[in-house]
């Protein structure tokens, strides 16, 4: 009797979801870095394209910020298409304060059809913080239940209501994490909630105490999360000591004191904030369970390429493209 | 109980304009308890309408005070008629549903309200009321030991905490508690912390304000 | 309205009195002969704590001046927490009579303890030298204007149901 070999599948691509490049450098091993941009108050595309074109070789993804601390700015989505004709990868990111889950999966079509591939999934900074504190505020789905939705639709071709969706988007989902907050206890199982509801990816919260994103990774590692899941350590670089003493009083936000003196003994501060980054990404790199970094350079995005290039991460790996580039546009 | 509390003094003297006599209504349940609409609230209120009048040198206020079991029923409302066929406005200080059924049965009188309705929740210690339910009419309170995430959580949140939860206190102002950390300790308490594993799915808002104006009927009860 | 003379405003100013500390000290500034202005009638109240505002306003609307309370020293109150609570009261009452046009100046509390005859007297002498600054009760002032110089009930409203229980 003959039997068939079976025919061997390529490993990669069986387990690529989304095709989108942050994934597949995942995929291929590599250790990954995102950076971010926040879209303007208005309605110019400039300083979106700028920053992307400045960032363009030194990171594998942008994050495009949705409205975030509830200030209206330009949308996320359409932020990624002015960063996609910079050539580079948009990661938006989509909270549930401003939308119900009409709005939320009819977005995520239109951004699909854009080329976007991630998303990253929030509940969102509460409206009070922002410049329209007036507002009535939506949550008609949380993050977990949004990760699930963008989920079910890659996975299950299915809507929120359970109908079929003919063509169906396949997102790399991303969801954000907060090891410095409370109740710490409970920050490994939200985490592994994120995980079991479909998350791929996460980004933390900015991490200047290396020595408490241990302990968080050991919790996450412990619960079996780390093949799982790609864990990317968040980084905010300090421009200045006051900056950083601010950073110390955010509540949930963790400052070493020493880092702090550090800072504030130093002769050029913003030279050693970068330092302090660079040597930030260092460690963590060294860190079970840590797949990348997700640098915030707000208001300093110039910064970034130098940040990525001392940190030893340049040049950025290239892959055999499926469309061609760093960028994953068209549908 | 419903939570309510007065409106600021020139807002209640505003509708007054025109007016020569007015009735003050309150109510003996919630807006008694939370000291906002009861016998002695309308009686302060009445009081201080017609001092601002006399004070302000213009044309006096007759009131007329009454206070009944409560305001949303039709039958401690309608015999009301009488009273507020002889005045010019009538002032409800019940909660909102109150002032709606004045409204409706004083059927040729103007009426107004003295209070703004808060919210359902109860007392915390003497003069101080909380928010505690969501009115989403699909009560899930078992899976949360007891405390209400959609009342209690800013984000009305189904799967424990967003990243501003800090000391047990709610980002969005340091006197909130943040509602999972307390879901959290009560059910770690009691030993039941699987509940929190569990993802709850996407709520069905139907049977919340979002679906329209809802009813509730008891055929058993109707004559 | 009482009146000396015609060309001095007298106050009319009520005082609550709490039984325990205050009346006891205006017994004894009685009983000392001290002397204080006639324009300040005593009521007494068993506690600072059970002036209810409707009975102030009420004063007010009856052609006070000035109101006062007078209750047990801080952390004697013989009802323990009577006089804290008549305080807050007070405050509050006092940003409502700013908010009708009264004016919360015309309000005040005291706190004396029982022997303080003296002090019982130097706070009617002070009370009514504030009012008589500030003149009439706007509502007296606001009453005639009303009634356009006539007679009549200017002053409407005799508060039904504002007995206290």
């Amino acid at each position: 009797m003959s039997q068939s070999p079976e025919p061997k599948a390529p490993a990669a691509k069986a387990q690529v979801k989304s095709g989108s490049h942050l994934e597949r450098m995942f995929a291929a091993g590599h250790f990954a870095v995102t950076g971010e941009v926040g879209p303007p108050k208005s309605c110019s595309s400039k300083s979106i394209r700028e920053h992307s074109a400045a960032m363009r070789d030194s990171v594998d993804g942008i994050n495009l910020t949705d409205n975030q601390t509830a200030i209206v700015r330009l949308s996320s989505i359409a932020a990624a298409v002015h960063v996609m004709a910079e050539g580079c990868e948009p990661i938006i990111q989509m909270t549930c304060r401003d939308r119900n889950r009409i709005a939320i999966q009819s977005d995520l079509l239109g951004a699909y059809s854009l080329g976007v591939r991630n998303v990253l999934c929030l509940s969102g900074d509460h409206q009070c913080f922002g410049n329209h504190p007036q507002a009535k505020n939506v949550y008609d789905l949380d993050s977990i239940q949004l990760i699930r939705a963008v989920r079910d639709l890659r996975d299950e071709n299915l809507f929120v209501s359970g109908e079929k969706c003919r063509f169906n988007p396949k997102f790399y989902i991303g969801a954000a994490a907060n090891p410095f907050a409370d109740p710490f206890e409970f920050r490994a199982l939200r985490l592994a909630k994120k995980v079991a509801a479909g998350a791929d990816f996460i980004q933390t919260q900015a991490v200047y105490d290396v020595e408490r994103f241990a302990e968080w990774l050991r919790l996450t590692g412990d619960m079996g999360l780390h093949p799982r899941v790609k864990i990317m350590a968040g980084l905010v670089p300090a421009k200045s000591a006051k900056a950083l003493r601010y950073v110390s009083t955010v509540p949930g936000m963790r400052v070493p004191d020493d880092m702090i003196r550090r800072m504030e003994a130093a002769e050029d501060q913003e030279a050693e904030g970068i330092k302090i980054c660079v040597e930030t990404i260092q460690q963590v790199r060294e860190l079970p369970g840590v797949a990348g970094v997700h640098i915030m350079a707000i208001a300093w995005e110039k910064v970034v390429p130098e940040i990525v290039s001392l940190a030893g991460l340049l040049p950025r790996p290239k892959l055999e493209s499926a469309g061609g580039g760093n960028a994953a546009a068209g549908a | 109980m419903i939570v309510a509390d007065q409106k600021p003094l020139e807002e209640i003297y505003a509708y007054l304009e025109g007016t020569r006599r007015v009735l003050i209504v309150g109510c003996r349940e919630c807006v008694t308890v939370c000291q906002a609409g009861g016998e002695k609230e309308v009686g302060l209120l009445a009081a201080a309408l017609r001092l601002k009048r006399q004070a302000g040198g213009e044309e006096p206020l007759e009131t007329v005070e009454d206070c009944v079991q409560r305001q949303c029923d039709a039958e401690y409302v309608e015999p009301l008629k009488e009273a507020a066929a002889g005045v010019d406005l009538v002032i409800s200080m019940a909660c909102g549903v109150g002032v709606q059924y004045l409204a409706q049965y004083l059927t040729d009188t103007w009426v107004v309200p003295a209070l703004n309705t808060r919210f359902g929740g109860g007392s915390v210690e003497q003069g101080v009321w909380e928010e505690r339910c969501g009115f989403c009419g699909d009560c899930q309170l078992d899976r949360t030991g007891g405390i209400c995430p959609v009342a209690r959580c800013s984000k009305s949140l189904f799967n424990g905490p967003c990243g501003g939860s800090y000391d047990g206190k709610c980002e969005v102002d340091e006197s909130i508690d943040c509602g999972w950390q307390l879901i959290f300790d009560r059910l770690k308490a009691l030993d039941r912390l699987a509940l929190l594993a569990e993802i709850q799915p996407a709520k069905d808002w139907r049977t919340s304000r979002d679906g329209g104006p809802r009813r509730v009927v008891r055929e058993d009860l109707r004559i | 309205m009482r009146q000396v003379s015609s060309e001095v405003f007298e106050p009319t100013i009520v005082a609550y009195c709490c039984y325990y500390c205050g009346l006891t000290a205006a017994d004894l500034a009685g009983a000392m002969r001290l002397e204080y202005p006639a324009n300040v009638r005593v009521v007494e109240v068993p506690c600072s704590g059970k002036i209810d505002p409707r009975v102030i306003l009420g004063a007010f609307e009856g052609g006070a001046d000035g109101v006062y309370v007078v209750g047990c020293l801080e952390g004697d109150c013989y009802f323990i927490e009577g006089n804290t609570r008549a305080a807050k009261r007070v405050t509050r009452l006092k940003a409502l009579l700013d908010q009708i046009g009264v004016g919360g100046e015309r309000l005040a509390m005291y706190n004396v303890y029982c022997s303080m005859g003296p002090k019982f007297a130097a706070i009617a002498r002070e009370m009514t030298e504030r009012i008589r600054a500030l003149g009439p009760s706007p509502l007296r002032r606001g009453a005639a204007a009303a009634a356009g110089g006539g007679g009549g009930d200017g002053s409407a409203g005799t508060g039904e149901g504002s007995a206290q229980s």
